[in-house]
């Protein structure tokens, strides 16, 4: 039997089931315990699982960052929530300096079994210190694990398989999604993290997009198909591990490759994995890979402005179509 | 909690045997140190080292308040400490020598020496690091039911970074067994405690986290035994974190590049006077030990240092592929 479910709701679910597994597994963070979390992801948890597993820190997120680490090294599984990603800069040292290197650096002495969740993204109108896509900014630190859900089964899967997994993981929860419904099981399946999906097979180009951009990717992949353009639409859904195999073998057969991502170019993952591809996969290239992306300016707060700032359905397709007449002037 | 009486040098309720096992550490220690200094002379330690000659006591008093399984973090000037815990001479310096058999297979090096077998979870170089790290290692024990405790070293310039703030806090709001030791040596680096910090007693600070601070003479390695083993004992009841401020002295510059121009005269000198392995086996000869036991402690520590030095130079360097092992589990 399968039921329909919130990505919210399959955050919940999937930590309640975590910690009904597993007795190491708690929760800290700021307002998760007895508010519930400040978007509601941790409700109804104390309740089930009291105030020695479900905790509300201070508004500290170093400590909260150093409690992951020191917890996961000594044996527990936390998940610690910052409530929203770019709260990451204030614990950027205890992410990217020790929970990333600790294994590394002492010569394999611990292991790290830490889980970050990380409230993601644009589209809710927060401006630009609580919106951004803060997954790119890890990408360059070694040591890391970082996923990326779009859809319900996806954020169980993965939270379950990231809360098992023996090195740290930051989680990323896009925000604009909370509300949005799909599928799952009864008994909802793990989802190994470093595999992609293919969401929508197609044959003439191959169109790689993440969370919200998934949505609108698939969005824009209907609309082409009115148009006789079959697109292949893919989720990494992790993007270390990044599954470039998946993505590369859809390339060899499409031979046009756009990517849609709610960041700007430079340092962001997409970029990342064009530099892959272009690396790997240069002779299955009919034109130049495209980045679909947001302009080089912090996020806008007015709401057409943040509109034009993320990449819509609109300009995803127009990305596509662009792709596919290189070489043939109109 | 208050501060102790003046300097004794002995633990009047720990057998005398035992505290000379912490001369021993002591005396290891420090030639393990003057041995770190030559080999950067050599030019066989790679980036920077710093040394803890004259703060022995304070480590040494500290860890031997600890059982094992307890756990302890500090920071880059830490070898002091990891020895203290119960780390291996000859891996220890393995690790600094860069060594396949070092102690974190070198990878770490002199900043970053760890031994989680001994309970030694990191040493720490990026100011106040550590200190809330230690804060999941407490809740771990609390978390589990179980009554270890965990000591975090670090110096007084590091009260002054944000994270000493949401550390203390956080420790003392969900009464976790942790005991901060604060290495007040007077420095920051180059710059003077009065310069950076608009308070004397660092242990003041204390008060505005609700949990108690204590100042105490770091020199005198019975004094910080009891005062650590009474803050131990106390988060182990469950009764919350403790702040000691240790004073103390290290004798060389902040790193092997530093001569400490910086110092006014006379510094060094009256610190010296208080070199906590002297006031130590001054005490223990007055409490009845002979001045030839001491001695012999001595010389063989010196023995044991040289001879895991040489143990240690003899050992491979880490092989190309290691370079890749341990991103991952
Ligand atoms: C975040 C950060 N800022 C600055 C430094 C550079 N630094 C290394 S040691 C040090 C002085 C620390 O002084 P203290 O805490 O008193 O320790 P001590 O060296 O005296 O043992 C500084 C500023 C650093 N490692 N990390
Ligand atoms: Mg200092």
């Amino acid at each position: 039997m399968s039921q329909t479910i919130t990505y919210k709701q399959a955050i919940t679910m999937a930590m309640a089931d975590a910690m009904e597994e597993d007795e190491r597994v708690l929760l800290f963070g700021e307002d998760v315990a007895v508010a519930g979390g400040a978007f509601k992801l941790s409700e109804g948890l104390l309740e089930r699982f009291g105030p020695r597993r479900v905790r509300d820190t201070p508004i500290s997120e170093q400590a909260i960052i150093g409690t992951a680490i020191g917890s996961a090294l000594s044996g527990l599984r936390p998940i610690a929530e910052i409530m929203f990603a770019d709260f990451a800069g204030v614990c950027f040292d205890g992410i990217a300096n020790e929970m990333a290197k600790y294994r590394y650096m002492t010569g394999g002495q611990v292991t790290m079994p830490a889980t970050i969740r990380l409230g993601n993204g644009a589209g809710t109108g927060f401006a630009a210190q609580h919106s951004q896509a803060v997954e790119n900014w890890f990408l360059n630190v070694p040591g890391l694990k970082i996923v990326v859900p779009g859809t319900p089964a996806d954020a169980y899967g993965l939270l379950r398989s990231a809360i098992r997994d023996p090195d740290p993981v930051l989680f990323f929860e896009h925000k604009h999604l909370f509300g949005t419904k799909g599928e799952v099981e009864d008994a909802p399946a793990l989802v190994e993290i470093g595999r992609a999906e293919v969401v929508r097979p197609g044959t003439d180009v191959t169109l790689v997009a993440t969370q919200l951009m998934r949505l609108r990717a698939v969005a824009a992949a209907e609309a082409l198909s009115a148009e006789g353009i079959s697109v292949e639409v893919i989720d990494p859904r992790s993007l270390v591990p990044l599954d470039v195999a998946t993505i590369g073998e859809s390339l060899d057969r499409t031979n046009h490759l756009v990517v849609a991502q709610e960041s700007s170019h430079d340092g962001s993952w997409g970029a990342t994995l064009v530099a892959r591809l272009m690396a790997t996969h240069f002779e299955s290239l009919d034109s130049p890979p495209l980045l679909v992306g947001g302009d080089d300016t912090p996020i806008p707060y007015a709401g057409p402005l943040e509109e034009l700032w993320i990449p819509s359905v609109d300009r995803i397709a127009d990305g596509v179509r662009r792709t596919l007449a290189y070489g043939h002037p109109a | 909690m208050s501060t102790k009486p003046p300097a004794t040098g002995v633990a009047a309720d720990i057998p005398l045997e035992e505290q000379l096992d912490w001369l021993r550490s002591m005396q290891e220690i420090r030639f393990f140190e003057e041995e770190c200094h030559r080999l950067f002379a050599r030019g066989l330690v790679r980036g920077s080292t710093h040394l803890a000659q004259g703060q022995e006591a304070v480590n040494v008093g500290a860890c031997r308040a600890l059982r094992v399984t307890d756990t302890m973090a500090c920071t880059y000037r830490g070898h002091a400490a990891v020895l203290a815990k119960g780390a291996p001479l000859d891996r220890a310096f393995g690790e600094i020598l860069g060594k396949a058999e070092g102690l974190c297979g070198g990878k770490g090096g002199s900043m970053h020496l760890t031994d989680m077998s001994v309970g030694a979870i990191g040493s720490f170089a990026i100011i106040g690091a550590h200190l809330p790290i230690v804060l999941g290692t407490a809740l771990t024990e609390q978390y589990e039911g179980r009554d270890g405790v965990s000591l975090c070293f670090f110096g007084d310039g590091s009260t002054n970074i944000g994270a000493f703030h949401e550390a203390l806090n956080m420790a003392s709001i969900w009464k976790l067994p942790v005991v901060y030791v604060c290495e007040n040596n007077l420095y920051g680096e180059y710059s003077p405690l009065a310069t950076t910090t608009p308070i004397e007693r660092l242990a003041d600070r204390a008060a505005s986290y609700g949990m108690p601070g204590v100042t105490i003479d770091g020199n005198d390695i019975g004094v910080v035994h009891e005062t650590i083993a009474s803050a131990v004992a106390r988060a182990r009841a469950g009764e919350g974190p403790t702040l000691v401020e240790a004073l103390t002295y290290r004798h060389k510059g902040h790193s092997r590049s530093d001569p400490a121009a910086y110092r006014p005269e006379g510094e060094l000198e009256a610190w010296m006077e208080r070199d906590p392995i002297v006031l130590h086996e001054r005490a223990l000869i007055e409490a009845g030990v002979e001045q030839s036991r001491c001695e012999a402690i001595r010389t063989q520590a010196e023995a044991d240092v040289t001879a895991a030095l040489e143990r240690a130079m003899s050992w491979a360097e880490p092989s190309p592929e290691s370079r890749l092992e341990h991103v991952f589990a």
